[in-house]
């Protein structure tokens, strides 16, 4: 049974940049560009045949603004493993993992959608979850919440005004 | 029910105001249309199921196309991408028809403030009757539905033109 | 924005372009749309299916219309409001993302639970497991026409939103599991109730099977269809009953044990032909294997605490409140600011009934989450199911969309 991160630093050593360990688990962070060797390596090498899930994370204000964790798990061996990259704020792409992990596909839209992540290779990239012809990255933290102001009654009679009511 | 009068002492004919007999009829047998959308839609599940049973109302049948109910429950939050399809189901129900907004989600939004959902259903459609809570217990809808029942039971013919 | 006075429906076939087969633009076939107001695609869901007749050569789902939103608005309140949201999301397995997300949280601050409250919590989790089969179970034969199947299983349901209501107040989002362990414990009526439960339900279940599984309707709308190899299942991402009736054994609460699962003896249904009939089979299996878990949990119940003392995160209870400053200074911080875990990243994974549900918390050390994903099941089932509904009649459809159990809150979030 191989370690997965002396495997990895062995066989890709310019490409992991970290190793953290933290509360029982193991994130490696590699470089953007090396992402899907680095899975097929960890897939068909490492055993980890499982792609759990596929996490984006805004970092705003701090560069590189934009983190994509992939959450690995070896079903034969019961491991998991987190690998990480980091994508710059100006215009993010990374390449797409479906080639490897088929799994990926609508969790990439996702943050292609809600993020503004571009996937190169990607075999769908489109809105997933807003309507298509929506405006802006929701999940961004410079987008704002739009919330709407809570109508108490002090400030019931103004809020009624500005508010669309459907007539008909 | 309005007041009915028998006439020509035991020989069973009534009469009523037109009104009333119409309201009669319509609250008596008001067909809801299927849209649940979330969690109310449950509770709208178990109110329609044996327990709380809905069709001791007149609404056994949940008709899942607009052309044939009179009643809307929107049960659930309506997100803006559905807001369209909300509206155009509603144009597509011949009148008369009646909107019941079911939950907090729908009525104002309730635990989400934020730009996916649409802030109560009352920008797209006319609403009768709000039915708060998360989800409603089924005890609450029914007083909905018999609250949007008086309302009906107060509508004049003046109205109807 | 959306008016009422701005609506108009795009329905284009160009859009498709790419995803249906040029067939469609010939008109040997047809692009019919199944809308997502419709009563067998279990929530809002829209496919684009591409006919041949009446068999499906592509579906496309396009999902999106229940989008509320939860993970950006959890960013926006302290951990224990956005616990409120959580029920939310899956809203037939409301107390297992509760717990999935106080087990992130308890994680990433390294907060002891109390062992009664994990096995209350067991116990909770477990019968929110058959709430949840039993309306996937009653929808899911309606669909299929069975309706009195329908009718018997809500009225099992109304028995354990009972017992839900007894301990939290509220039948379904009962907000019950907070971090470092339960809002309150249970009350004396939940022990009798659950054992009548425990003794009255079984024979339930059998009367179920008794009605479909041998039954020939059933069995020929079920068996066969929807199709799903073990290696097909695995490399798109599926968990939970939809993998183990392909013939993988996997299942989180045994590989991975949480909250003290270990602790109890239970198998794990496995299926073989990985159809609509052994999802079925598996998930009926799984309401007896619930059942057991929670009478052995019953019955071991130790005494304790029911929340963790670990002040900086767990208010104190009022009545500490008279007589000590400590207590005082700890609910008000933990009121006007909320607690702050340390900074970090964690992943866990627990066993909804409809798969794996894991939740990805990033904490900045500030009392608000910096980003909670939640890593939902139906979501990945969804995009899997093309794949498993090609070749199809559009009635295999319904069945399909059906046993692979998706709930569009847990889909869209």
């Amino acid at each position: 049974m191989l370690d997965p991160v002396e495997s990895l630093q062995a066989t890709f050593p310019d490409a992991v940049l970290d190793v953290l360990h933290f509360r029982g688990e193991t994130t490696v962070i590699v470089k953007a560009e090396q992402i899907v060797n680095i899975c097929r390596h960890c897939r068909d090498t490492l055993g980890f045949n499982f792609l759990s899930d596929v996490a984006g994370v805004d970092y705003y204000p701090q560069e590189p603004r934009f983190g994509l964790a992939y959450h690995l798990y070896s079903m034969i061996d019961n491991q998991s493993l987190r690998l990480k990259i980091y994508l710059p704020g100006e215009n993010p792409v990374a390449p797409s993992i479906t080639s490897v992990y088929p799994a990926a596909n609508w969790q990439e839209r996702e943050y292609y959608d809600l993020l503004g992540i571009t996937f190169t290779d990607h075999p769908d990239l489109r809105r997933i979850l807003m309507p298509d012809d929506w405006q802006g990255h929701p999940l961004r933290k410079d987008y704002p919440l739009g919330y709407e102001t809570v109508q108490f009654t002090f400030n019931f009679d103004e809020i009624n005004k500005h508010k669309p009511y459907a007539r008909e | 029910m309005g007041l009915i009068t028998p006439k020509l002492g035991n020989m069973g004919a009534v009469t009523m105001r037109l009104e009333d007999a119409v309201n009669w009829a319509r609250t008596n047998a008001m067909w809801p249309l299927l849209f649940g959308l979330a969690c109310c839609a449950i509770e709208m599940m178990s109110t329609q199921a044996s327990n709380y049973d809905l069709s001791r109302f007149g609404m056994e049948l949940m008709r899942p196309s607009p052309r044939q109910s009179d009643l809307m429950i929107v049960a659930g939050r309506v997100s803006r991408k559905m807001a369209p399809v909300l509206r155009q189901l509603y144009d597509q129900m011949p009148a008369p028809k009646w909107v019941l907004s079911m939950g907090d989600c729908a009525s104002c939004t309730g635990v989400f403030n934020n730009y996916a959902l649409v802030q109560g259903v009352d920008e797209l459609v006319p609403v009768d009757v709000y039915v708060a809570g998360c989800p409603p217990r089924p005890e609450q809808l029914i007083h909905g539905i018999i609250t949007l029942h008086e309302k009906v039971k107060q509508e004049r013919l003046v109205h109807w033109s | 924005m959306t008016h009422a006075d701005e609506v108009h429906w795009q329905g284009d076939l160009d859009e498709l372009r790419g995803l249906v087969s040029e067939r469609a633009f010939t008109g040997e076939t047809m692009v019919l749309n199944m809308g997502p107001q419709h009563p067998s695609t279990h929530g809002v869901l829209r496919l684009a299916l591409e006919l041949d007749g009446e068999t499906v050569v592509n579906c496309v789902p396009d999902i999106g219309y229940l989008h509320t939103g939860i993970e950006k608005n959890m960013e926006a309140k302290k951990y224990d409001q956005a616990l409120v949201m959580t029920d939310r999301i899956d809203y037939l397995n409301p107390m297992g993302n509760e717990l999935v997300y106080c087990l992130a949280i308890e994680k990433l601050a390294e907060l002891d639970v109390p062992l009664r409250a994990q096995y209350v919590r067991v116990i909770v989790a477990e019968l929110t497991r058959i709430n949840s089969h039993l309306v996937w179970l009653g929808t899911h034969a309606l669909d299929i026409g069975a309706m009195s199947v329908f009718l018997y299983c809500f009225r099992e349901r109304e028995k354990l939103l009972d017992i839900f209501e007894m301990i939290s107040g509220q039948r379904m989002m009962a907000s019950y599991i907070r971090p470092g362990g339960l809002w309150r414990d249970v009350t004396p009526d939940f022990e009798p109730a659950v054992r009548d439960f425990l003794d009255y339900f079984p024979r339930r279940i059998d009367d179920y099977e008794k009605l479909l599984t041998d039954n020939p309707l059933w069995l020929d709308r079920t068996q066969g269809v929807g199709f799903l190899s073990a290696q097909d299942a695995i490399t798109l991402g599926c968990t939970g009953p939809t993998l183990r009736a392909s013939g993988v054994s996997w299942d989180i609460r045994k590989a991975i044990p949480y909250s003290s699962y270990d602790h109890f003896e239970f198998d794990i249904p496995v299926g073989q032909h990985g159809d609509v009939y052994d999802r079925y089979l598996c998930r009926i299996e799984e309401m007896r294997q619930s059942l057991r878990i929670v009478r052995q949990a019953l019955d071991n119940l130790p005494d304790g605490p029911f929340r963790s003392n670990n002040r900086k995160y767990v208010p104190p209870p009022r009545s500490e409140l008279g007589h000590s400053m400590e207590a005082v200074i700890h609910h008000f911080k933990l009121w006007t600011e909320g607690f702050r875990p340390p900074k970090g990243e964690v992943y866990v994974r627990v066993e909804s009934p409809r798969g794996e549900l894991g939740c990805f918390l990033v904490s900045d050390g500030s009392p608000k989450p910096w980003r909670v994903h939640l890593r939902t099941p139906s979501f990945i089932h969804l995009s899997a199911l093309p794949h498993m509904s090609n070749g199809y009649l559009i009635a295999d459809l319904v069945g399909i969309i059906g046993s692979i159990d998706i709930v569009l809150g847990d889909c869209d979030r």
